[in-house]
Formats: C-alpha cells, sequence, structure tokens
C-alpha cells in the first residue's frame, strides 16, 4: 500500500512563508540601498554643511559638531565666493562649456543614429564598428596631439575648443546609446509615415525624435554631468585662460591657500547642485531612458 | 480608385539564393477585392511591399492606374496601407494618427479636420479621438488603422495580415467589417493573409502563391471547385482535402486504383482521368472531407473507399471522421446521424463527379478539371 505523506504546511501557511520570504528578500534589498545610500549622501550633506562654517571651525571640530552646540553656521563663504572669488565667473565659463556640448552631442548623436538605423547605405555597419570602437579610446591619448593641433589652429584657451573635444569624445559612446534606442523602434512606424508621405527629414521630426525622448534625456543627463564635472581636459586647454570652469577655479583655490577649505567646501557645493538639479528634473526620464533599450 | 498590374515582376533580395517573387503577373481589376494568400515565405507579402514601394523590385513593371510605379516612392503612390502590427504612431492621438497622412499633404485645416471626423464616423471611433493607442484595445486599433487609410481616400488599399492580431471572435467581426467598408468605398483592395478561411470570405478573387510562384488566380468558387495543382487543392478548402496516391489497374472498361493491399474502384471523372494514364502509372485523387459520406445501400455513381476509424470529432451536427485506409489518413465530414464510432470499419464514398485527379509527377491537375 502507498500512504502519502501529508502536506507540512497548509496552502495559508504556504502562501504566509511566501509572503515573509518576499517581504524579508524586500527589506534585506531595501537596508542595503539605505547603506549605500547613505554612504553616498553622507559626505555630500557633511560639505553642505562645512560650506555653512566659519574656517577656523573646521580645525577645531568635525562637521557633524556643528549642528550641536555652539551653533555657529554662517553665510559668510557663500557671500565671499560669489563676490570675489571669481567662482561666480567660473561657474557661468562651465555653464558655456556645458550647456552647447551637451546640446551638441544631443543633436548629432540622434541623427547619427537616425541614419545608422533607418537609412540604407553602403558600408553602414562597418562605420557602426568604428563608431563602437572609437568608445574604447582614451581621452588622455588625444590630449597632447590635440593640443598642439588646437594652437595652430588658434583654438587653444578658448571655450569653442573645450567644447569640440567634449563633443568628439561624448559622439560614440551617444551615437551607441542612441542607435539601439532606435533599434527598438518598429520598422513599421517609419514605413507606414513613408506611406503617409513625410520624408526623411519628417519622419526623424515628428515620429523618432518624440519616441527617443527618454533616451535623449538619458543622454543629456550624461552628457551634462560629465563635461560639468571635467577637469582634465579644462585644464589641459583652458589653463592659461582668464577664464576657467568651476572644477579649474577649485583647483586653483586649494593651490593658492591649500587651507581654504571653508571657500573650496562651498564652492564644491554650488558645482554640485547645478548638476544635481538638473538630474532630479530630468530624473522621470532618466530611470525609463537607461532600460529602454535594455528590453525590447 | 485604380486599376493594378503586375508585368513579369521579380523580386531577388541581395544575398539571397532564390526569388522571393517569380514573375508575377497579376490584373487586379479596378475596385476589386484582391486577396494573395499562401503559406509563410510564398512572396506574397513582398508583392505586396513591392507595390507599396517599401521594396525595391528587381525586374518587371508595376503599373498602379496607367502609370508605371516602379521608381516612384511611397508617399507618391496614392496608396494607403494597413500592417499587420498596425503601425500607429504611440505618441499620437488617434486624431493626429488618422490626420498625419493629410497633414503631410499640406491639407487646409478644416478639412483635415472634416476627413478624419467623418472616418471615425464610419469606424464608431468618434468618442475615442482624443486618446493614444495604447489607451485602445486590439480592435479598436484595429479599427484607428483603417481609418488612417480612410482618410487618405487612396487609389487602392494594401493591408498586410491586418487581423492576425485579433482573437477569433474579433476577426469574424473585423473581416466584415472590412468587407462592409468595401462595399462602400468601392476602392481597389489588395490584402495580404495566410489564413485560407480569411481569403475566400472576403476575396472578389483570390490569389494563391507558394515559393515566390503564382499558383492560381480565381474566384474562392474557381479555386474550391478547378483547383489547378495538389497545393491549391491542400490549400484552399477547411479541414484540407484529402489526397490518396496508387497505381492505376486497367480492368477492360473499368479502371481502379490500387494501394497497399486494396483497389479503389473509380468511375465517372476520376475514371475518365485514368484512362489517360498507362497501366500501373501512379494517379492520386483528392477528396474534400465535406464531399465523403458514408456510403449506404443506396449510394450510387460514387467512389467507394473502406476506412478504419480512429478519432471522431463531434462538431454539433457533424462529425469529424479521422480514419485510415493502406496508411494514408482520410479526414471526412459527416453528419452525426450516421452513428459511426471509434474502431468501426466504414465504407466512405464521394459523389464521383466530385473526386479530383492529379498527376503526382507534376502535381498538377489532371482530366476535365479546368484550369482557372
Amino acid at each position: 500500500m502507498t500512504a502519502v505523506a501529508a502536506p507540512l504546511t497548509t496552502p495559508r501557511q504556504g502562501r504566509r512563508q511566501g509572503r515573509l520570504r518576499r517581504l524579508f528578500s524586500r527589506s534585506t534589498v531595501n537596508i542595503i540601498l539605505v547603506v549605500i545610500g547613505l554612504l553616498w549622501l553622507l559626505p555630500s550633506f557633511g560639505l553642505l554643511v562645512t560650506s555653512f562654517r566659519p574656517a577656523q571651525d573646521f580645525f577645531s571640530a568635525g562637521w557633524w559638531q556643528a549642528i550641536a552646540h555652539p551653533f555657529t553656521l554662517t553665510l559668510d563663504n557663500y557671500r565671499h565666493i560669489l563676490q570675489t572669488g571669481g567662482i561666480g565667473d567660473a561657474i557661468l565659463t562651465t555653464a558655456l562649456i556645458t550647456v552647447p556640448a551637451t546640446l551638441l552631442v544631443v543633436l548629432i548623436a540622434s541623427l547619427a543614429a537616425y541614419g545608422l538605423v533607418f537609412l540604407r547605405w553602403r558600408g553602414r555597419d562597418w562605420v557602426l564598428v568604428l563608431i563602437v570602437a572609437l568608445m574604447v579610446v582614451p581621452l588622455q591619448m588625444a590630449l597632447i596631439p590635440v593640443a598642439s593641433l588646437y594652437r595652430s589652429v588658434g583654438l587653444f584657451n578658448s571655450i569653442p575648443g573645450v567644447v569640440l573635444f567634449h563633443v568628439a569624445f561624448g559622439l560614440p559612446f551617444a551615437i551607441f546609446l542612441m542607435r539601439n534606442f532606435y533599434t527598438g523602434i518598429p520598422k513599421d512606424l517609419l514605413e507606414a509615415a513613408r506611406i503617409d508621405g513625410a520624408n526623411e527629414w519628417m519622419m526623424f521630426r515628428r515620429i523618432v525624435l518624440p519616441l527617443g525622448k527618454p533616451a535623449l534625456a538619458s543622454l543629456a543627463i550624461f552628457e551634462f554631468l560629465w563635461v560639468w564635472n571635467d577637469l582634465l581636459v579644462s585644464l589641459v586647454f583652458l589653463s592659461g585662460s582668464s577664464h576657467v570652469p568651476i572644477t579649474v577655479a577649485i583647483l586653483g583655490q586649494l593651490r593658492q591657500f591649500g587651507s581654504n577649505i571653508d571657500l573650496i567646501s562651498t564652492a564644491s557645493f554650488v558645482s554640485m547642485i547645478i548638476p544635481l538639479g538638473v538630474f532630479f528634473a530630468f530624473q522621470r526620464y532618466f530611470v525609463r531612458g537607461v532600460l529602454a533599450g535594455a528590453v525590447k | 480608385m485604380a486599376r493594378i498590374e503586375f508585368q513579369h515582376v521579380d523580386k531577388r533580395y541581395s544575398g539571397a539564393e532564390g526569388l522571393a517573387v517569380n514573375d508575377l503577373n497579376l490584373d487586379v481589376k479596378d475596385g476589386e477585392f484582391l486577396v494573395l494568400v499562401g503559406p509563410s515565405g510564398c512572396g506574397k507579402t513582398t508583392a505586396l511591399r513591392c507595390l507599396a514601394g517599401l521594396e525595391d523590385i528587381s525586374s518587371g513593371d508595376i503599373l498602379i492606374g496607367d502609370r508605371v510605379v516602379n521608381d516612384l516612392p511611397p508617399k507618391d503612390r496614392d496608396i494607403a496601407m494597413v500592417f499587420q502590427s498596425y503601425a500607429l504612431y504611440p505618441h499620437m492621438s488617434l486624431f493626429e494618427n488618422m490626420a498625419f497622412s493629410i497633414r503631410m499633404r499640406k491639407a487646409p485645416k478644416a478639412e483635415v479636420e472634416s476627413k478624419v471626423r467623418e472616418a471615425a464616423q464610419i469606424l464608431g471611433l468618434e468618442k475615442l479621438l482624443d486618446r493614444k493607442p495604447g489607451e485602445l484595445s486590439g480592435g479598436q486599433r484595429q479599427r484607428v488603422a483603417l481609418g488612417r487609410a480612410i482618410v487618405r481616400d487612396p487609389a487602392a488599399f494594401l493591408m498586410d495580415e491586418p487581423l492576425s492580431n485579433l482573437d477569433a471572435k474579433l476577426r469574424v467581426q473585423t473581416r466584415a467589417e472590412i468587407a462592409r467598408l468595401h462595399q462602400r468605398l468601392g476602392t481597389t483592395i489588395v490584402y495580404v493573409t495566410h489564413d485560407q478561411v480569411e481569403a475566400m470570405t472576403m476575396g472578389d478573387r483570390i490569389c494563391v502563391m507558394r515559393d515566390g510562384l503564382l499558383q492560381q488566380v480565381g474566384t474562392p468558387q474557381e479555386l474550391y471547385e478547378h483547383p489547378v495543382n495538389l497545393f491549391v487543392a491542400g490549400f484552399i478548402g477547411s479541414p484540407a482535402m484529402n489526397f490518396l496516391t496508387g497505381r492505376v489497374a486497367h480492368d477492360g472498361a473499368a479502371a481502379a486504383l490500387a494501394l497497399d493491399g486494396l483497389q479503389i474502384t473509380l468511375s465517372g471523372r476520376a475514371a475518365a482521368a485514368a484512362r489517360t494514364c498507362g497501366d500501373g502509372q501512379t494517379l492520386t485523387i483528392g477528396m474534400r472531407p465535406e464531399h465523403l459520406d458514408v456510403a449506404t445501400a443506396h449510394t450510387s455513381n460514387a467512389v467507394r473507399v473502406p476506412v478504419l476509424v480512429d478519432v471522431v470529432e463531434f462538431l454539433g451536427n457533424d462529425a469529424l471522421l479521422h480514419a485510415t485506409v493502406g496508411g494514408t489518413e482520410v479526414v471526412a465530414l459527416v453528419p452525426v446521424a450516421r452513428g459511426v464510432a471509434v474502431g468501426d470499419r466504414v465504407e466512405l464514398a464521394i459523389a464521383d463527379d466530385l473526386v479530383h485527379t492529379f498527376d503526382p509527377q507534376t502535381d498538377h491537375t489532371l482530366g476535365n478539371t479546368a484550369a482557372a
């Protein structure tokens, strides 16, 4: 005779166990995320607090004591850097580099990706291979040749020169990202538009561009952050200029005084808050854009 | 409205060995509903895409109206296409979707408005015009795709398997809707499908294709009654035609088909076809399931096939018998009242003028079955 073993748990218990397991695994993930978040957030918060402290406090106590007694927070540092430190000018210079570089990269990449995905032409696949290959070329390799080239054409120590360099090195990844996103757009849509009477430009502007919005937004954020935070390129191509971006300006402050941490932290926070604002503004698209293209 | 003509059209994809469309000659009359049908890869969609201008043809001519359109871009061919995937612009409202083509032609605002409203009214979409395609059901999306085509008021509609993404019930409804639309607008329609039921129910004429080659063009009835070859005979009709292949045995004036261990006496049309074959030559006979019935003592002028029933499918009024004869499966649609059960040995009979005969060497129809 065969006996059937009674189930050890009732269906209801099983469901409860499953729910508990899910809850546990979800809370584990949440805890890990919170820890990672704190690790990233804490230094930024420290920077924020430091930027509001008088210089002498920095050497006597850590920033975490600032909130405790005695309460000595001040706006002097901000007043100082905005009035004297040339930080205002540096932020403007950074914006003059970052905004055109970002716009150009987004514009050129979206057009180039359209050509790589929706137009049929000889050698298209080889051009794509070349673009992917360019992604692995380190930027440092080009600094000296481009610097001497810039000197001969008069772009050295000029903002357009830096913009051009950022655009050139931003494009391979940008084209690759946009191309991958565009391949997810059904070809039928373009064919329908073609039959409906749209030319290539209309198909790009009316169909592909609106559908590519999430990818464009992610690309714009990526590019904006990279160019805004860049130090190396500006240091090489703009160090002799009277207008330097904020990253170079902060470095200059550090070199000049060595110990003016109050001003440096204030300038750093200002330099950080602008891209952060851009990120939050486009955050909604960013998440969608990064996922888009991964799963069709 | 326009007549459409394919004249010796070839299409070869670069890198592909064979021709996707091979010497296609086809004349679609003005206002006709022509269905291109065939199994996947038969070239029907390629032919339609060539007609739309989405693919270049390798040789031959395509005419819409009296114009050769070989080198015209899709937008100048005065056609509208309904895609299998509907291809609705997901970021635009239904109104914008339907207005897109006439806006591209720079139609005045009032005309855009009136044409879109009119198309929406024909298809019962008036209340949905502000919605986006993502908010619609499959059937509604299908109607928008049709609406987009109607708004253009083209010389011809091209439809590429427009019903294949719908469920069975909706498919039947939309089938009737498209047929009604055709009656109302009277525009030439070229319709591609792999579903022979769709082809039979919708088309004024059907064009059957296989491996890039046109097999037969004709009305649904012509194709059903007079298929030109084994492929068309097997493809048109549901359930598919039964085929039995054996050797012809002449016995004086009578003719028979010798299968594994049994002889089927032929009469009428089948016997006439058998007489054109030499003794021992192979012959295929075709019998539609709905023409087969269980033989009774009163059955006359019929070809009789003794079978062993192994499956009976109850369909309500009728039953579908799956039986075997000489190792070949035969399907018959008989009234339930015959009371056939699994395991029965019965004799199936078919009126001898309904038997089709084919030459298994060439696949062509033999005898007096006239090609359409």
